[in-house]
């Protein structure tokens, strides 16, 4: 229960960061907030010859609006986001969902960078990225790219990075001011990993949806976004219901079954999540019930 | 032999601040911040349940807020100002806080406690609990294996009634 010897890197630049894991060779870890790495180091299922520690590269950890976006920095702690106006404002979904991340002591320390290079296909900020259709902003050694959140999860805790590679920014774009949105979510203890979960955007004109967001997790090895349920809400004729859009989301996915829930269970989980966000997005969207 | 061996003689120099006292240590970049607590510095009232960030146990604050020191570094806590449960009260004089968990009998064998507490201390800062079912929202990191929960969310919901300042 306590972490092999490792050769310990806290550089100040993300050049120099960079460097280093390129230099480990494979053998080499990112440190940044640790809340999923550290257990993973006690329990000796990780043991890297070096660790890379990023707490020490400046203005590496801020929310700012950029234009049509909202630019996060790597290092910006869980709860940086839960308190901040600015998400509150312009990202609600994600202002909703970051009480739900584990507890207030990981908040504390779980950055949004470790959180989606980690990529556990329970956690909400990958699946926040996902729905936002968020840019995620990596150096290497041979320098930036930019990459959609869709592309960069590839399967249950695999992210599409090459070893030398390093999350630095996240941009999120905002989404139409006046749309309605919702996120829920069962997990089996508050703030444990999510059961499944699901974020559902929708603007909605003189009664019917013109444009529609959904995204789920928990019930494939990354998360996905619905486009089939996205299109379905588009289409014209009257607008679909909760009951409708409850089944459209249960014919999208199929998961897994584990020690946790069946696959049977997740399947009719996320289509219960469906109904009730969809009512709720509904309802902020007109201010009235569907 | 540890192919890794080699590693263990490098040792860093770290300076923080431990309920209010300073603390000059040299140690190896693995040891873990509840060791040092614990271990390097004498200071056992922090507790150590299952060192993988489930129990909430080994919480403790550092630089304000809370956070679980068997998954940090001890090299990382460099330059911070730490307050762990010694730096609360004294049995002579406990916080408010602590004063509440006696009142209310809020612990049963107490291992979890300290958690308890450092976790509370945060919450009553940053949230309204205007609840009993948010406060066992906020708890829900820290596990009390004798199942004492219900006498901790009342502690925690008259110390919630002392900080709004209607004391009931």
């Amino acid at each position: 229960m306590k972490p092999a010897a490792f050769d310990y890197i806290a550089p100040n630049s993300l050049e120099a960061a960079v460097k280093a894991i390129a230099a480990a060779n494979g053998d080499g870890k990112i440190l940044a907030g640790g809340q999923s790495l550290m257990p993973l180091l006690n329990f000796r299922l990780a043991r890297p010859s070096v660790i890379v520690d990023l707490m020490h590269i400046p203005d590496m950890s801020f929310i700012e609006r950029r234009g049509d976006t909202v630019a996060i920095g790597a290092l910006t702690r869980h709860a940086d986001l839960e308190f901040s106006d600015l998400i509150a404002q312009e990202l609600p979904v994600m202002a909703a969902a970051m009480p739900h991340v584990a507890h207030l002591a990981i908040r504390n320390k779980g950055t949004i960078g470790g959180s989606l290079s980690h990529a556990d296909p329970a956690a909400e900020l990958p699946m926040l990225a996902v729905f936002y259709g968020a840019t995620i902003k990596v150096q290497g050694t041979s320098g930036r790219r930019d990459i959609p959140a869709e592309d960069f999860f590839v399967s249950a805790l695999t992210n599409c990075l090459d070893p030398d590679e390093i999350v630095f920014e996240i941009d999120f774009p905002v989404l139409t001011p006046h749309a309605g949105w919702a996120f829920e979510e069962v997990a089996r203890r508050f703030g444990d990993f999510a059961l499944a979960s699901i974020a559902v955007s929708l603007e909605v004109l003189d009664s019917r949806i013109v444009d529609a967001r959904v995204a789920v997790m928990g019930v494939a090895d990354t998360p996905r976004r619905l486009r089939q349920a996205e299109d379905a809400l588009r289409g014209e004729g009257e607008p679909k219901t909760a009951g409708e859009f409850g089944k459209i989301v249960r014919a999208c996915v199929s998961p897994e079954s584990d020690i946790h829930a069946s696959a049977e269970y997740r399947k009719n989980l996320i289509g219960a999540l469906a109904e009730r966000a969809f009512t709720t997005a509904w309802t902020r969207a007109v201010g009235a019930k569907p | 032999m540890d192919a890794r061996g080699g590693s263990e003689a490098v040792k860093m120099d770290i300076g923080l601040t431990v309920n209010g006292r300073k603390y000059q240590a040299s140690i190896e970049p693995r040891l873990l911040l509840s060791d040092f607590l614990r271990d390097t510095i004498g200071l056992t009232g922090t507790h150590v349940g299952c060192e993988h960030g489930v129990c909430g146990a080994c919480t403790i604050l550092v630089n304000g807020d809370s956070i679980r020191s068997c998954l940090t570094l001890a090299v990382r806590a460099d330059g911070m100002d730490i307050v762990t449960v010694e730096g609360l009260g004294t049995p002579d004089h406990l916080n408010a806080l602590q004063t509440e968990f006696r009142e209310k009998h809020g612990l049963q064998c107490g291992f979890c406690t300290p958690g308890m507490l450092m976790t509370a201390m945060d919450l009553l800062k940053k949230y309204p609990l205007a609840t009993d079912a948010k406060i066992r929202e906020g708890l829900s990191g820290n596990l009390c294996r004798c199942t004492g929960y219900q006498n901790i969310v009342a502690a925690i919901r008259s110390a919630v009634s002392l900080r709004n300042g209607s004391a009931s």
